[in-house]
């Protein structure tokens, strides 16, 4: 696959670089530099090869450290000779090609213009500083991209108004300032809009190309039938169906779905044509104790003549009587009030009572994408590139970001008590059941189930309840898609995260994973590096072979799980998290949404954290030496009977509470 | 062990309870059992302390899940607090007390911590002062440490509601004389208490080898002396006894017009540039003779320290271009009102403009221009070296703020507790910072009610939010010390200038405490706290920091440049003075919410985990020392600081825990109007007519 990346390459470079043989050979070199760990395919981990072995290992750890965290620092302290040495490579994943290099200016909003050597690939864009006094770099996966726009004219005067603006989806603008002579703008604006926008020029998305090996393999994190097993599914009441089997019955849905008991294939065929995109009810959780279930679907087709379909009433009837409740069934409709109406109009609608007896609605008051990425524009306009000095408070209320976060808490709150408190099952639903029901749901499941609050766990819901349950990923994001007005993105899976580090700042201790592990995946949520959020939904991911096209972006991280983990986990099962859904706990999410921002940024590590892990190494260190001259004592005694002081209470004692 | 402790709960686990004392003196700490059995319907009294008035058969409301519940009992007004005697004792019994305030309990009141009272007549709430015609059925009272208290009367006997209302309004209200503070009455039957504590760091300042050991530990001492020409205050009653002026100033000169127009040593920085205070000199503006004298003076104090070898001083005037004290009280009659919440649906109401209220408070806004002129005056000393002088007019108010800020921010030394006492001692006991007229302790005028010393307690608190590895003490230190404003146990915070402490005492009223500054936090929490609020990150702070760094004339980049670089604890502290940076002390002001209460959460969860952990490397610490003598010693479990970490609130060791943990609180306002936006919140989510699917 790399080989037959190459010739083009070359040849674009010949093409572009023309005579500049100084710059090529340069280029040469590195790339010879390059290809030595890149050839060889790592992951085989024998211990004999070390050097080799472990810088490929350690690779993904700085991939990660450089484009996101750490990305844009700038070190006025002159590095020593052999970090100068490391920092001439430009760091390259297997299978990431160079296309081609240029020296530009950067326009930083923070520190002025920069005179850089720009390198692209058909992964990143890579900036390193020409200029002494900074050793800024910049390193941006093309994936981010979302637009690229070309600045001034042929005849533009004032310096640096030639040039590239280019908009990323994460929060930042990046500027180039390129000379007026020659096609040297045109060169890098077609390049950046062939690889940031595969898909307009028949190109793969690089998670294609990409031949990272990792040791463990992301892909076999998740698996329906084992995390339905462990809620305990199937039951008296609730079955494993294969009627998706091959996406007949909903092409947005997984293979496999958990319906109640009594629902024959045929009634589900049947509820299918009456709701929204055939996403009928089907459930996500159940409460290991009392037995109520969260069931996810889309809206009922009701439409303007109010149309009312006898088999979907059955059949929430049937999911109310599973767990032998007699009270009604809970629908939370995630929608405002006036919108469900609204959707009338179009054939969709809401439960109404005198169809539905035995099930009580509420709306939640979510608005709908559009709102959300509106908010989402209103926080850049204040936070980038410079923060809103005067009147931050205000402005912030006016994005109405944390509004909306709030109410998306406040849902979720209310589907997690209900099933908690054994009141009564729940349904969730929007319109199609896909982006707010998503939110919804995952959330209430965090909140209600501690399994998700670990790393796998939560890997697991994200695969579970967005992937498999078809958030369009590639619609709402726009993968390699170079149409960035499009009306169908929406920040709708960060804003999710958004929810998910606000619960973990309320509850420190309740998570296994740490802030880097939630930027890390909103950073490869656009980066196109994995197969992990591309496509619509799981029938054309299959269609795609993506699970063996692409590497899983949960191989990276739990190859590499140490550096995501938060010190002060506390295991604690069977315990609800209920988050205070009140402003005056919310906070905007300073460490993403303002992290190119070097005034903002905070401490990394915080030092709290620090701290403890020192702690937790000392004692580790101490319980070591302690087990050292037990062992020493005891066999200085020779004398069996004094064992039971030994390290074997003190273990368990130890490793109980973390 | 540990974790079955965390899970159960409140459960049948019967760890050993930590004890706790509910009580200030020594000499009466009860043991834990007896307070427990006890029902806590006897009212305990401090030495000196007398019943006023009382009422029975009282309502107390309170909030729990957001429904209201009665609790009947006694109020009584003593001449040191409103408390309410309860029936209940379930939150005695409950884990969460285990740390108590020793002075103050749940449901005390000192008469000095009440703000406002309300009536509540035919559902309407009124300000209640001065005689009343007619008695509310309803009491509400605010408090300064922002507690609301509910009290129904509704059932009680008439003649006792007139006699409690009138009392608690007179005895909160009423303008009252100095020597009728119940500090004296407390002083004089616990006398044998003050001499009780031998050990004593703080440095007090009420001598003149206090000053001379500040000047030296500062190395001030070359440029400036300390002098005794106020003993017994005969130049000047505004300033202390004792205090610091630069080496070549005459003698004669301080008592040229009271003290006025004298730099007053503050503190000098490790590069030798020194940071003096001067209140300005009275403006006489009709007399010019008398304004040409004042000038020439003038000139001749500015010539004497722009002679070598003080080389350039910078003069800040923060009576003219700085906050005003009209600012300061203005937002905060405004900020503290956010937090005197009613009940819940105030909460929820609020909670959709919370941002924009807060913004128009301008508290966070005024924070954020103290933090950026102590970073001004760090700038000038550090990189420009040069001296600066505040000005002010009586220099016992922004000075005492700005002043002790930049020592805070520039003197690691200060960051400890001892030091920081010392600072509060130095720059605002001794600065002459008017406490009493400052928190209206006396009544006697709303107007000079300026919390100057809490905006100075809210702008340390961002640097110790922002950097706690800095500080040798935590949050919960400042919150309690804020307390201890409003408790009249305590001298320290209770007089105008030492002049006037000093004269009472002459007048036959002893006083309590009079190593003061010590006290509130030693008095307030048993040991077991003592963790909480001393800070475990802070390693030993040794020295003054000795980089001397390049020139920069420009703050910003004084600023930027300090960020850029990994931080030195126990060197120069910035805080980040950004929007987003700055925040709502939440410990202070939200932690009688009930709504707002994250159980199990906020820091106080990775606090106490860092607790444990202590603990446990001490315990093993102590194991492997044991080892070499006797083998094998199984060492007891120690008893676990915070047992149930999981259930505590985030706002410990504050927050009443009136909610039931499993429940969640629920918003109950609606949405805001998105304005603008409203046309797509109209739209559908995809552009697809679903009418034939």
């Amino acid at each position: 696959m790399s080989r037959d990346a190459h010739p083009p390459t070359d040849a674009r470079r010949r093409a572009a670089g023309g005579g500049q043989g100084r710059r090529g050979r340069r280029g040469r070199a590195l790339e010879g530099a390059e290809r030595g760990p890149g050839a060889k395919q790592p992951g085989n981990g024998g211990g004999a090869r070390s050097p080799r072995v472990s810088r490929m290992a350690s690779a993904p750890t700085s991939k990660y450290n450089s484009h996101s965290l750490e990305n844009e620092s700038i070190k006025r302290t002159s590095r020593d000779g052999v970090n100068r040495d490391l920092s001439e490579t430009v760091p390259r994943l297997p299978g990431e090609t160079r296309i081609t290099d240029k020296e530009v200016i950067y326009i930083c909003p923070f520190n002025g213009p920069i005179k850089g050597r720009v390198y692209i690939t058909n992964y990143r864009l890579y900036l390193r500083s020409l200029e002494t006094d900074s050793a800024l770099i910049l390193d941006v996966p093309l994936g981010v991209i979302s637009r690229i726009e070309k600045m001034g004219g042929a005849t533009s005067r004032g310096e640096n108004s030639y040039g590239l603006d280019i908009t990323c989806k994460d929060m930042r603008n990046l500027r180039f300032a390129l000379k007026q002579e020659g096609h040297s703008r045109r060169d890098m604006f077609d390049i950046l809009t062939r690889y940031a926008f595969p898909l307009a020029h028949s190109l793969p998305i690089f998670a294609f190309l990409n031949e990272e090996k990792f040791n463990v393999d992301g892909w076999t994190v998740y698996n329906p039938v084992e995390e339905y097993r462990r809620q305990g599914l199937p039951n008296h009441h609730w079955r494993i169906t294969f009627i998706n089997k091959c996406y007949e019955l909903c092409d947005t849905y997984p293979a496999l779905l958990v319906v109640p008991y009594r629902a024959s294939d045929d009634d589900l065929r049947r509820v299918a044509t009456f709701r929204s995109r055939n996403r009928i009810p089907v459930l996500s959780w159940i409460h290991p104790e009392n037995k109520t279930v969260i069931v996810r679907c889309s809206q009922p087709l009701v439409g303007m003549s109010g149309k009312r379909n006898k088999d979907d009433e059955k059949y929430l009837d049937v999911i109310r009587e599973t767990n032998r409740q007699i009270s009604k069934l809970t629908i939370y409709d995630a929608r405002p009030n006036v919108n469900a109406v609204a959707n009338k109009a179009t054939g969709g609608g809401y439960e109404s009572d005198d169809a539905y007896h035995n099930a009580e609605l509420f709306f939640l008051d979510i608005h709908n994408i559009h709102v959300m990425r509106e908010s989402l524009k209103k926080v850049k306009d204040i936070v980038y590139p410079n923060v809103e000095e005067s009147h931050w408070l205000s402005s912030l209320e006016s994005t109405h970001w944390l509004e909306h976060i709030k109410l998306v808490l406040t849902g979720a709150i209310q589907v997690a008590d209900k099933v908690s408190s054994g009141k009564s099952s729940v349904l969730v639903h929007c319109s199609d059941g896909w982006d707010r029901t998503a939110q919804l749901t995952s959330l209430a499941m965090l909140m209600l189930d501690s399994f998700y609050r670990s790393i796998e766990g939560f890997e697991i819901l994200v695969q579970k309840e967005w992937i498999s349950f078809g958030h369009k990923f590639a619609s709402r994001i726009g993968h390699g898609d170079k149409n960035h007005a499009d009306a169908d993105r929406s920040p709708i899976f960060l804003q999710f995260i958004d929810c998910v580090w606000q619960m973990s700042k309320q509850f420190p201790t309740a998570f296994e994973f740490n802030e880097r592990f939630l930027i890390t995946i909103l950073d490869h949520l656009y980066s196109c590096r994995f197969g992990t959020f591309l496509y619509n939904c799981e029938s054309a991911r299959e269609r795609q072979k993506v699970t063996e096209r692409t590497v899983s972006l949960w191989s990276l991280i739990n190859s590499n799980k140490d550096k995501f983990k938060n010190p002060f986990y506390t295991k604690e099962i069977n315990r609800v998290l209920y988050p205070v859904a009140s402003m005056r706990h919310l906070e905007l999410w300073v460490n993403y949404y303002i992290r190119w921002n070097p005034r903002i940024k905070q401490q990394q590590p915080n030092p709290v954290e620090q701290r403890y892990v020192e702690l937790l190494a000392l004692r580790d260190e101490y319980i070591q030496r302690l087990e050292e001259l037990q062992l020493a004592g005891s066999a200085k005694l020779a004398e069996p009977s004094t064992s039971p002081a030994g390290p074997s209470p003190m273990m368990p004692h130890v490793h109980t509470h973390f | 062990m540990l974790g079955k402790g965390v899970v159960g709960g409140g459960g049948g686990t019967k760890a050993p309870k930590p004890s706790f004392v509910s009580y200030v003196r020594p000499e009466e700490i009860h043991t834990n059992e007896k307070e427990v059995t006890e029902k806590e319907v006897t009212l305990h009294l401090l030495p000196g302390e007398q019943l006023l008035c009382e009422a029975s058969t009282v309502l107390k409301y309170v909030q729990e899940d957001s429904c209201q519940r009665g609790i009947y009992g006694k109020l009584v007004c003593t001449d040191f607090k409103i408390a309410f005697l309860g029936d209940d004792d379930s939150a005695l019994d409950n884990d969460e007390t285990q740390f108590k305030n020793k002075v103050i309990g749940e449901n005390d009141i000192t008469l000095h911590c009440v703000d406002q009272i309300y009536g509540v007549f035919d559902e309407k709430k009124k300000t209640l002062f001065g005689q009343l015609k007619k008695y509310p059925e309803k009491l509400i009272i605010h408090c300064k440490d922002l507690r609301v208290f509910h009290f129904c009367l509704r059932y009680t006997k008439e003649e006792e509601v007139k006699r409690i209302v009138s009392g608690i309004i007179h005895h909160t209200q009423a303008p009252k004389l100095l020597k009728r503070l119940f500090l004296f009455s407390y002083a004089a039957a616990a006398q044998n208490h003050a001499a009780t504590d031998p050990r004593n760091h703080t440095v007090m300042f009420d001598t003149l080898k206090d000053w001379c050991w500040e000047l030296e530990r500062t190395k001030g001492s070359v440029k400036y002396k300390a002098v005794s020409v106020n003993e017994g205050y005969k130049v000047c009653e505004r300033l202390p006894a004792y205090f610091v002026v630069p080496t070549p100033l005459p003698e004669e000169d301080l008592s040229r017009f009271q003290g006025h127009g004298i730099p007053l040593w503050c503190w000098s920085c490790h590069n030798g540039c020194a940071l003096l205070k001067m209140s300005a000199l009275p403006k006489k503006e009709q007399d010019d003779g008398l304004s040409q004298m004042q000038k020439s003076f003038l000139d001749g104090i500015y010539k004497t320290i722009h002679r070598p070898p003080y080389e350039i001083v910078k003069t800040e005037d923060l009576s003219s271009n700085f906050l005003s004290l009209q600012d300061i009280q203005t937002a905060y009659s405004k900020f503290k009102q956010l937090f005197l919440i009613d009940n819940s649906t105030e909460f929820w109401d609020t909670d959709i403009k919370w941002f924009s209220l807060l913004e128009s408070s301008s508290w966070l806004d005024i924070i954020r221009r103290c933090l950026k002129k102590a970073i001004e005056i760090t700038e000038c000393l550090e990189a420009q070296n040069v001296n600066v002088l505040l000005l002010e007019e009586n220099a016992s108010d922004l000075c005492c703020l700005v002043s002790s800020l930049v020592q805070v921010m520039m003197d690691p030394h200060c960051r400890t507790r001892i030091g920081f006492q010392s600072l509060v001692q130095k720059e605002w006991i001794m600065g002459g910072h008017s406490f009493l007229d400052r928190c209206n302790h006396l009544r006697q005028s709303d107007k000079e009610e300026v919390p100057v010393f809490l905006l100075f307690l809210d702008c340390v608190w961002q640097l110790v939010h922002q950097h706690p590895p800095a500080f040798d003490f935590t949050e919960t230190y400042l919150t309690v010390l804020s307390d201890s404003l409003y408790i009249p146990i305590f001298s320290t915070f209770f007089f105008n200038s030492p002049h006037q402490k000093d004269n009472v005492h002459q007048r036959q009223l002893s006083l309590p405490l009079t190593q003061s500054k010590s006290s509130p936090k030693r008095g307030f929490f048993r040991e077991e706290t003592d963790h909480l609020i001393k800070n475990l990150l802070g390693k030993r702070i040794s020295k003054l920091i000795n980089s001397s760094d390049e020139l920069h004339d420009n703050l910003r980049e004084f600023y930027d440049s300090w960020h850029s670089k990994p931080t030195d604890y126990h060197g120069l502290l910035l805080p980040h003075i950004e929007g987003p940076e700055i925040k709502v002390w939440a410990q202070r002001y939200l932690r009688w919410i009930p709504e707002a209460q994250i159980l199990g959460g906020g820091r106080a969860a990775t606090v106490s985990k860092l607790l444990e952990m202590m603990e446990e490397v001490e315990r093993l610490q102590e194991k492997i020392d044991a080892r070499p003598h006797g083998q094998g010693a199984l060492l007891a479990e120690a008893p676990l600081l915070l047992r149930g970490s999981a259930r505590l609130s985030a706002l410990f060791p504050f927050a009443l825990l009136q909610r039931h943990p499993s429940k969640p609180v629920l918003p109950t306002s609606g949405w805001k109007a998105l304005g603008d936006e409203e046309d797509l919140a109209k739209r559908e989510d995809e552009f697809v007519d679903l009418g034939d699917v």
